[in-house]
């Protein structure tokens, strides 16, 4: 785990630097310049936060997902607190991802928030992680919150595809990758991006993974100590 | 019993109760008259557009059918029935029992707003029958499905009026967001073939949430 955990902080740190750092120019010469973009111009720095961000989003909760539908098999409570701790990491994650997402739109596209079909899916998996919290704090049982909880992530997680395959092309949208996006129509983009912006982009993916994974590590061994002060006092 | 003798008798057995009562018919009925009432009120004299009066036809459907699907569960846990009928029905029977009877009263449900909107709204004419029926069929069903299964999970929370709305939106908002589009192209008289893409989209639903309840539905009604 130490490995994991100095790893993300090396990287995170040299994305902070790097990406805020390393200055603009229309002829870009050796590592350290990046490429104007027009249109975009320093706002593009953004894609070295908010992309990976977004992506640790999706991690989380597919690993929460995952774990949900572990206990449905296995019944073992650690397995729900894998789950719930993953749960919670996704929410704020995925909260950072809304507001990096939506401070870019408002210096890009005039507005904080115009519901195109990526800002109405975020939106969603807002609503969802709210809606399993909402649950979970309903439920009286251990046994019947991780069951119950476990089964509505899953049927939660059904929809996922509907918001990132289906109506990203039915609904013409602003954000890369939408309908009528000459560049990138695929549901993963094919940014052209410059080779040292690439290596920052990728060492952020990379440090945002690892640092979810050194927080996930840290919740659950929280949570088994609580579950486990819980069990003594009752 | 066979099987489908076993599920026809669960849905015989709820309609008969629904019927003695009239619970869940009488929520779903005030409910849309009231919500029908109070736009009625916001709008006074002024005309809505077809674009709007589609969004809000579905707006009535989703918040009247969150104060009624929940009942065909709810009811089974505040009668203390749910045990006995855990140990006489498997929970396939159960769950296509349930599914049945809320696919019948949300199609009821549908057709009486459709009816209602009629009367009340100049605005709202429907000029391709053939799309806005495929989307009553299609939307009401998938509304069913993804109704049914949230039912059964909040019947065990100790807060379920108000938890049911929330846990129920953000997985209906696909099918809310495609029915709306294809509303508007049978309101707008589009031809049939425009509405394709939608329907799709809403066959898919039914199905991928009608699959994945049917697999899930064990471990939320049995302990």
């Amino acid at each position: 785990m130490r490995i994991v955990k100095v790893l993300s902080i090396i990287l995170i740190t040299f994305v902070l630097i790097a990406g805020i750092a390393i200055p603009l120019s229309p002829a870009p010469q050796g590592l350290f310049e990046f490429p104007i973009i027009p249109g975009l111009e320093d706002k593009a720095r953004n894609i070295f936060y908010h992309v990976p961000i977004a992506w640790t989003t999706v991690l989380a909760f597919l690993v929460s997902m995952w774990y949900g539908y572990r206990y449905l098999r296995t019944r073992s409570i650690d397995d729900d607190l894998k789950s719930v701790s993953s749960a919670g990491l996704g929410f704020m994650l995925c909260i950072l991802a809304t507001v990096t997402g939506s401070l870019w739109a408002k210096f890009n596209w005039g507005s904080f928030w115009n519901w195109d079909p990526r800002e109405t899916s975020i939106f969603v998996l807002l609503l969802i992680y709210g809606a399993y919290f909402a649950l979970r704090s309903a439920l009286a049982s251990d046994e019947a919150r991780a069951r119950l909880s476990a089964v509505y992530a899953i049927i939660a997680g059904l929809t996922v595809p509907f918001f990132i395959f289906v109506l990203p092309r039915m609904v013409a949208g602003l954000h890369p990758g939408a309908k009528g996006d000459v560049d990138g129509s695929g549901p993963v983009l094919e940014f052209k991006m410059a080779p040292n912006m690439r290596v920052v982009f990728f060492s952020s993916l990379i440090g945002f993974t690892l640092f979810y994974i050194w927080l996930l590590t840290l919740r659950i061994r929280a949570a088994r100590l609580e579950h486990h002060v819980a069990d003594q006092h009752s | 019993m066979s099987t489908i003798a076993r599920t026809w008798a669960l849905v015989v057995k709820d309609a008969r109760s629904e019927l003695r009562t009239r619970y869940a018919m009488n929520a779903l009925v005030m409910f849309v008259i009231t919500s029908v009432a109070t736009i009625l009120f916001a709008m006074r004299e002024d005309q809505a557009s077809p674009e709007l009066l589609a969004g809000m036809y579905w707006v009535v459907v989703f918040f009247s059918s969150m104060s009624g699907l929940s009942r065909i569960f709810v009811s089974e846990e505040e009668k203390g029935t749910a045990l006995a009928l855990q140990l006489i029905a498997s929970p396939t029977v159960v769950y296509v029992g349930k599914l049945l009877f809320n696919c019948g009263l949300t199609l009821l449900l549908t057709l009486a707003v459709t009816v209602l909107y009629l009367i009340v709204f100049p605005g709202f004419v429907v000029a391709s029958l053939d799309i806005f029926a495929v989307t009553w069929l299609l939307g009401s069903l998938g509304l069913a499905s993804a109704a049914t299964i949230i039912a059964a999970i909040i019947a065990r929370a100790n807060t379920r009026g108000t938890l049911y709305p929330v846990l129920s939106f953000p997985v209906l908002i696909p099918l809310l967001m495609t029915v709306m589009r294809s509303t508007i192209r049978a309101l707008a008289g589009e031809p049939f073939e425009n509405a394709l893409g939608e329907f799709q989209v809403l066959f898919s639903y039914l199905l991928v949430m009608t699959g994945g309840s049917y697999l899930l539905f064990e471990h939320v009604w049995k302990d």
